[in-house]
């Protein structure tokens, strides 16, 4: 939340300045583009005639309509209370979408039929993959944090080469050297555990850095009393610093997971069937490729979403301690 | 009076890089004795007590706190600490626990005290500085003074052979300072050993065996309380209480 000042301010869409703008700026915008061949031209066709020849008259009725009803939505959504206004703006940016799609004419009965699979064996695939990684990302970051911030000369040494290395190089890159340049030296590595070992390295390497600072954020006097008390190093890391450190870090980390989830899409140039190969190849045979690339990334997001809903619930588990 | 030593200090020196915070310190602390050490800022006071469990490292003269010698190479820090109960300017309970979990802890990881004992001996303690019934309270929804409180009861409840205090009463509202002070003065009649950094005068005078008056990392002055506040020897501790007890 932003701060909240006690005072209201004038609802912006309540005012005629606004609204006039608004309508004046959709107003030229549809009139510029031509909708006189879409849906709204049919539905128009009582007002402005047969809507192809209707000319400049009928685009300029047209986003006439459109700048009307918009403007009325947005004032009308202006009076609702904050709950009912974020429910309203995500259905109708919805139903924009869902209306954009529909411009594709896209094969509903060939979603269908490749949809099982797609999700059988692509989304499951990418879901694991992603897992895995993140699990071994967030033991590499760990570990990398620690020493980071030791004073052991060495530690330091390999922990920040590593995260300049894998954060300097592009994760693309990363898998071919990995998928392709381990067997130089004799270690055959199969692609799924090839891809799994590039996500995990090159994520490892952003999240010490967010680890590095989330451990760097706690106050120090809470390793001195932790250390007065007689706490050792570990048992001051593990039960006093890191669960402190944890609202701080997860955020970001929930920003890492989700584009994890997505960057796991790369390691499909090796050739593990994940849903972003699944995708490109299945549409390939029948030239539907704007159908699988769609269905493909309503599953990213909608696995997003669900990573987004698990972020807010730990934050929320973690607030507990800061409740006055 | 030959008590035993808890704390002995013996010709002491630290530098921060070129600048010296602490020259020659020699002290003893006997079991059972009560010291204030008090002196304007930046004369070393609350350095000296930190180095009395090795939260700071001194660079000469010897430190021996329970007959161990604190150095850089010991390898038994904790045995020095647990024994050592030290209660800071600004509290630091650990916010992700509870009170009375900030007070089991150190008992059940440190010294291997099974839950419902430490759980007992928790609230025991939590009842000595008068707050049981905050116990399942996380420490931001307490107030400062019983936030110092609870920090007291945390270090009690490892059963210290001495307590140090670092301003323990600076970081408070003027109300609270009473209700901490009555909590470590009560501390000090049932013979705890304690060594106290503060500037609460009346404290030193109704509590304090020994009063120690520091300036520019040096021991200036050592009296009882009664000396310490009719007839300071030295100027320097004169000017110091003439601005302090002025108000």
């Amino acid at each position: 939340m932003l701060y909240p000042d006690t005072v209201e301010s004038v609802v912006l869409v309540h005012q005629p300045r606004f609204v006039a703008t608004m309508f004046a700026a959709a107003l030229v915008v549809f009139t510029v583009f031509n909708l006189t061949g879409t849906t709204m031209g049919e539905l128009m066709r009582p007002v402005i005639g047969e809507p192809l020849q209707s000319g400049f008259y009928g685009r300029f009725a047209i986003a006439l309509v459109i700048a009307a009803l918009f403007c009325l939505n947005i004032v009308l959504i202006g009076f609702a209370s904050l709950k009912i206004q974020i429910a309203i703006v995500w259905i109708e940016l919805l139903l924009v979408f869902l209306a954009f799609f529909q411009t594709f004419h896209l094969s509903l009965p060939f979603i269908e039929q490749k949809l099982p699979f797609l999700i059988a064996q692509g989304l499951v695939t990418t879901v694991y993959v992603s897992a895995i990684s993140i699990a071994i990302a967030s033991l590499i970051a760990i570990l990398g944090a620690v020493a980071k911030l030791s004073t052991n000369g060495f530690a330091y040494a390999i922990a920040s080469f590593y995260t300049s290395f894998f954060r300097g190089l592009p994760l693309l890159m990363q898998v071919y050297l990995i998928y392709l340049g381990l067997p130089q030296l004799g270690i055959i590595i199969d692609a799924v555990p090839a891809g799994i070992l590039a996500l995990s390295l090159c994520y490892g390497a952003y999240m010490t850095e967010i680890f590095r600072s989330g451990i760097q954020s706690i106050d120090r006097g809470q390793w001195e009393a932790s250390r007065s008390i007689g706490f050792g190093f570990g048992l001051t890391m593990r039960k006093i610093i890191l669960p402190q450190a944890l609202p701080v870090i997860i955020p970001p980390t929930g920003n890492q997971f989700i584009s994890m989830l997505k960057d796991s899409s790369l390691v499909s140039v090796i050739g593990v069937w994940e849903l972003m190969f699944l995708a490109r190849t299945l549409g390939q045979k029948t030239f539907q490729h704007m159908e699988m690339l769609i269905s493909a990334a309503m599953l990213y997001w909608i696995m997003s979403i669900c990573l987004e809903l698990i972020q807010s619930r730990i934050e929320r588990h973690y607030a507990r301690s800061k409740v006055r | 009076m030959s008590a035993e030593t808890i704390i002995d200090v013996r010709n002491v020196s630290k530098w921060y890089g070129a600048f010296q915070v602490l020259t020659d310190i020699n002290l003893k602390v006997r079991k059972g004795e009560r010291i204030v050490i008090c002196g304007p800022s930046g004369s070393g006071k609350s350095t000296l007590i930190r180095c009395f469990n090795r939260l700071e490292a001194h660079q000469e003269g010897e430190i021996v706190v329970n007959g161990i010698n604190l150095h850089a190479k010991m390898r038994n820090v904790s045995d020095v600490r647990r024994n050592v109960g030290m209660v800071f300017q600004h509290f630091n309970l650990f916010p992700h626990m509870t009170v009375l979990m900030n007070c089991m802890v150190g008992p059940m990881w440190i010294s291997g005290v099974p839950e419902a004992e430490a759980r007992a001996r928790a609230l025991k303690y939590l009842e000595r500085v008068r707050i049981p019934e905050q116990a399942n309270k996380f420490p931001v929804q307490l107030s400062g003074g019983q936030q110092q409180r609870v920090a007291i009861a945390r270090s009690l409840c490892m059963q210290p052979a001495v307590m140090l205090f670092d301003e323990p009463t600076s970081a408070l509202d003027p109300e609270m300072v009473s209700e901490v002070l009555e909590t470590m003065t009560a501390l000090a009649k049932d013979g705890m050993t304690m060594v106290c950094v503060t500037h609460e005068m009346g404290f030193a005078r109704a509590v304090a065996d020994r009063v120690i008056f520091m300036n520019g990392g040096q021991i200036v002055e050592e009296a009882t309380p009664d000396e310490f506040f009719t007839s300071p020897k030295h100027e320097r501790t004169q000017v110091f209480l003439s601005q302090i007890l002025k108000h």
